[in-house]
């Protein structure tokens, strides 16, 4: 792989385009991980002893000149280990004449496998730690040849549906994966005039045919529910992803003269499309997606076809025990030990892992009261409540505009999160950020529990660049028979938003529970790299 | 594939015994075209590609005639049965039993309507529903029915039909018939929807979308013959059954084990348990969504088996199963129709007056001063000159000599109307002649 990144850097060289910005500081760093491997390599053949020095000295220079300009910090990175001894040997014949007359008895090769065999004891008794350091500039470089191909910015995640372009150039790809498109519906508030907005009243369905030939049925049904609320939360939506992908892999067949790995991770794109187009995806669903793709890619094209499936099941059952189930647990184990006897937790809305951790401790026989604060339009504290009024938990409900109120009872205040992006900011449902900020000026600790699949790499500090729109027609309601806003469109200067997520500052969280372990909000983006690393 | 559609239309048309006595009511013409025509038009037009037709040798023969049913461009799959069989719609359905490889759309032939499918799937897709079903407000049909002196309350039984707040759930279904000392709704329905709303007034429209684990079942069980009268009921109150939660077992391999093993009982149980169980369940705990407030159950109060019903408040539905409803229907079948009103071979002379509600068929000839509203005018009919015609449907190959005055009247194929008749409110059945200068009111001749 860091062949393949001399091949595009010295292409972009030769090409004669001028190196972006980006692209310079890589190569910078790149050259700093070079120096600093040299000094470890040195660092290293000093416990070897003088003439091993000296030799090793002599091939690692050559071999760092040989790849000098990209980055080779090769030597330590376990997979290309047969490489680089390889390419160290060719420079050590040339290095090989003022040496020999020390080494009479041992053969060349002899030694060769002696150091070789060094090499990878002191590789491995350096544990971890040596290996997340250095593979980790590799991964970073890894990431960007893929992009440096095609020069021109692709923004993916971007939605930006006041941009004709852009919405033509969606149409379009929805075109050729027959997909209809769904339209906006109302008057959206200018300041998220970029965002779509749909109506629950005009599902994509209606543009569909009856039965479903070009989406597979176990897709539109999810589709379904996604649009009509029946599957919401962020783990509820990941689980039920899988669960139709599994059915999607059982019905499939490859087609003659076409491979598996390839062909399937096509018939998967439209119909993200056409989830994305139901309801936008989640960070959670994006993460699961992205894994699903890699498996089904990494198939190797040997494999038959039943084999090749049962493998993909298999995938997928293990992502969701190790990332939802057995994560549950962990954090829930984590979050034990920090409720205490006689707290008073807040949680706000309905968080499906909240609600476990909850149980949990219950069940662990902690006394503790809960304090579920709700809000419009969606209300899913009340399912909060009954969850953990039916466990025997004993529980106050109130109203996002209480909190104030209610704030200085709470001893704790437990959140769940939608996403947590690579700044350390929490994404999660509209109104945590403001029961955080509440409860920071109380002084009273904020915990955020999210698994770590849930990890995304954007970067975000406002609610508004990149946010959900719900239908506008959910914050009509009818009191005593009298519905006010019934006819809200036809006044024009009224616009009615319905916002699903907002962003709440590193400030104001206290610690973050994840299966990895408790950790502060910054050190996100350490997860990411890691998570990055262990893929 | 996600969906099957199968078309009763084996039908005998008994509450119209007079339009039917020599067409099968199938093959009625409505609007110029073929009843069973209609709800395949609707299933053309959703998107369906096939569709298994059940019916007699008769209307067989009748459909491979019938040039209209040429344009249907589906394929289509005729099972004959037999006509005098007595076999129900749900016989009809254990007969196919074979051909059932996935959830299965039931329409019946007599149903014209322009309702968004979509709205009844959906509700069958998105709660994973074991039954969805159509109804329509009913509407009354106004107009006078030739042949029946006075407005005759047939005394149809009015059927009982129970739906949770929300208007989507099925909850209860009965027959007046059924109910011999009033209606009794049990109370763990009561304990689990407090809030029903109890219908009347209600169409029901005869599409059903069932579960392929239902045709499984009717396989089973042989008592059960009607879908309507028998099938339906028994799965509205199933819903509330105990027995209904499937047995926790962990792949296909312990299900067919039991099933043998218990051998009867199991067998007559609907197993409505899908591959994956474990894992659906857990979305669905996950997820913060819950069908109803008020009570610490979990959504669908852990029910696995659930009916839902669209109900259509606006928009045309139509069962075509009475003579009222027949003449209902031909009066808006050409809002239906994308087809011009005046099929392009009829010659229809200068002076003639047409109404806009008019359907004229094929290959008729309609001459001088002729006056025609508000009527359907089937192929290969001749009109002489002086004819008035308003209000009526008058079927193939009829002559109406000069002179006539008809209103309001069926005059079924190849009758033939003497010169200067009048009739008004009449029935005319098939190859029947009315004299000349004849004066008839509320007549059926036959």
């Amino acid at each position: 792989d860091g062949l393949c990144n001399t091949d595009d850097i010295e292409r972009s060289k030769t090409e004669g385009k001028e190196l972006t910005k980006e692209e310079k500081q890589r190569l910078r760093k790149e050259k700093k991980q070079q120096k600093k491997n040299k000094e470890k390599n040195d660092e290293k053949t000093s416990h070897e002893g003088e003439k091993k020095k000296n030799k090793k000295k002599k091939e690692e220079q050559p071999a760092g000149s040989a790849s000098q300009p990209p980055a080779q910090p090769s030597p330590k990175v376990p997979a290309p280990a047969p490489p680089p001894p390889a390419a160290a040997a060719v420079p050590v014949p040339a290095s090989e004449a003022p040496a020999p007359a020390d080494k009479p008895a041992k053969s060349k090769a002899d030694l060769k496998a002696e150091r070789r065999a060094r090499q990878e004891a002191e590789r491995a008794s350096k544990g971890k730690k040596g290996d997340v350091g250095q593979p980790a500039p590799t991964g970073k470089l890894k990431a960007p040849p893929s992009e440096l191909q095609p020069v021109v910015k692709r923004l993916p995640e971007h939605v930006q549906v006041d941009n004709p372009e852009v919405v033509k150039k969606l149409a379009k790809k929805l075109e050729r994966q027959q997909i209809p498109l769904r339209s906006d519906y109302g008057y959206k508030v200018s300041l998220f005039s970029h965002l779509h907005q749909y109506s629950r009243k005009a599902p994509l369905t209606q543009q569909l045919g009856i039965p479903s030939t070009v989406i597979h049925p176990a897709i539109v049904r999810l589709g379904l529910q996604y649009s009509q609320g029946i599957v919401a939360g962020s783990n509820a939506r990941s689980v039920a992803l899988l669960h139709a992908f599994q059915q999607v892999i059982r019905d499939y067949t490859t087609p003659p003269n076409e491979e598996l790995s390839r062909d399937l991770v096509n018939k998967l794109k439209p119909y993200i499309s056409f989830l994305n187009q139901c309801r936008p995806l989640s960070a959670s669903m994006g993460n699961a997606i992205k894994y699903i793709k890699k498996e089904i890619s990494n198939i190797p094209s040997q494999c038959k076809e039943e084999e090749a499936k049962i493998k993909l099941l298999n995938c997928i059952e293990r992502y969701i025990n190790e990332k939802i189930v057995l994560a549950a647990k962990a954090i829930a184990k984590y979050s034990i030990e920090k409720i205490s006897d006689g707290d008073v937790i807040l949680v706000y809305g309905c968080s499906s892992l909240v609600n476990h951790i909850l149980c949990e401790a219950f069940e662990k026989k902690r006394k503790f009261r809960v304090i579920v604060v709700d809000s419009r339009p969606r209300l899913e504290g009340r399912e909060a409540l009954r969850r953990l009024v039916q466990k025997g938990i004993s529980c106050t409900y109130v109203l996002i505009s209480a909190v104030s109120y209610i704030l200085p009872e709470v001893s704790k205040v437990f959140l769940g999160a939608h996403a947590l992006l690579a700044n350390g900011y929490v994404m999660s449902r509209v109104g945590t950020s403001q029961i955080a900020l509440v409860a920071k000026a109380f002084n009273v600790p904020v915990l955020v529990c999210c698994e770590t699949y849930k990890f995304c790499e954007r970067v975000q500090t406002d609610s508004f660049v990149s946010n959900e729109l719900d239908d506008p027609d959910d914050l009509i309601v009818t009191r005593k028979g009298k519905t006010q806003l019934e006819h809200w469109q036809k006044v024009p200067s009224l616009g009615l938003l319905n916002l699903v997520y907002d962003v709440t500052p590193p400030d104001f969280v206290d610690l973050v529970i994840t299966d990895l372990g408790m950790i502060p909000c910054t050190s996100v983006p350490v997860v990411l790299r890691v998570k990055n690393v262990d893929q | 594939m996600e969906l099957q559609a199968v078309l009763m239309a084996a039908g005998g048309g008994s509450r119209m015994p007079d339009l039917t006595y020599n067409t099968p009511k199938p093959m009625l013409p409505v609007g110029n075209k073929p009843l069973m025509w209609h709800p395949l038009n609707l299933l053309e037009r959703v998107g369906f590609e096939e569709v298994i037709v059940i019916t007699t040798k008769e209307v067989q023969k009748m459909m491979s005639t019938d040039p209209k049913m040429k344009d249907v461009k589906m394929k289509l799959d005729v099972v004959c049965i037999q006509e005098d069989g007595d076999m129900g719609t749900a016989d009809a359905l254990r007969h196919i039993q074979q051909k059932i490889k996935t959830d299965v759309l039931v329409v019946s032939c007599d149903l014209i309507t322009d309702v968004a499918l979509h709205e009844v799937v959906d509700l069958f897709r998105a709660h994973n529903a074991t039954l969805a079903m159509l109804m329509s407000k009913a509407h009354d049909f106004t107009e006078t029915v030739p042949g029946q002196k006075g407005k005759k309350k047939t005394g149809e039984q009015r059927d009982f039909v129970g739906v949770d707040q929300s208007g989507k759930r099925l909850l209860f279904m009965a027959n007046e018939a059924d109910l011999e000392d009033g209606l009794s709704i049990r109370k763990s329905i009561m304990r689990k929807h407090p809030r029903m709303h109890i219908k009347t007034g209600l169409v029901d429209a005869h599409l059903y979308c069932l579960k392929k684990a239902v045709v499984d079942f009717l396989a089973d069980n042989k008592s059960i013959s009607s879908i309507r009268g028998e099938l339906l009921p028994y799965l509205v109150r199933k819903q509330f059954s105990k027995t209904t939660n499937c047995p926790k077992s962990k792949d296909d391999a312990d299900d067919q084990t039991q099933k043998t093993a218990d051998g009867s009982t199991n067998s007559t149980e609907l197993l409505i348990c899908s591959r994956d169980e474990p894992l659906l369940q857990l979305a669905q705990e996950r997820s913060c969504w819950n069908d109803h407030r008020g009570d610490m159950s979990e959504a669908y109060h852990g029910g696995k088996l659930r009916c839902y019903v669209h109900i259509m408040d606006q928009g045309l539905c139509y069962r075509v199963n009475t003579l009222a409803a027949y003449i209902e229907a031909n009066r808006l079948a050409s809002k239906l129709l994308e087809e011009p009103a005046v099929h392009p071979s009829a010659v229809i002379s200068e002076r003639c007056q047409m109404g806009p509600d008019s359907i004229i068929g094929a290959q008729c000839q309609v001459a001088d001063k002729t006056s025609i509203k508000r009527s359907t005018i089937g192929n290969s009919t001749t009109v002489k000159e002086k004819v008035k015609v308003t209000n009526s449907i008058i079927m193939h190959g009829v002559t109406i000599e000069e002179g006539c005055n008809i209103h309001g009247c069926v005059i079924c194929s190849n009758a033939v109307i003497g010169r200067g008749a009048d009739l008004k409110y009449c029935l005319v059945g098939n190859g029947q002649q009315i004299e000349a200068e004849g004066k008839h009111r509320l007549v059926s001749r036959f």
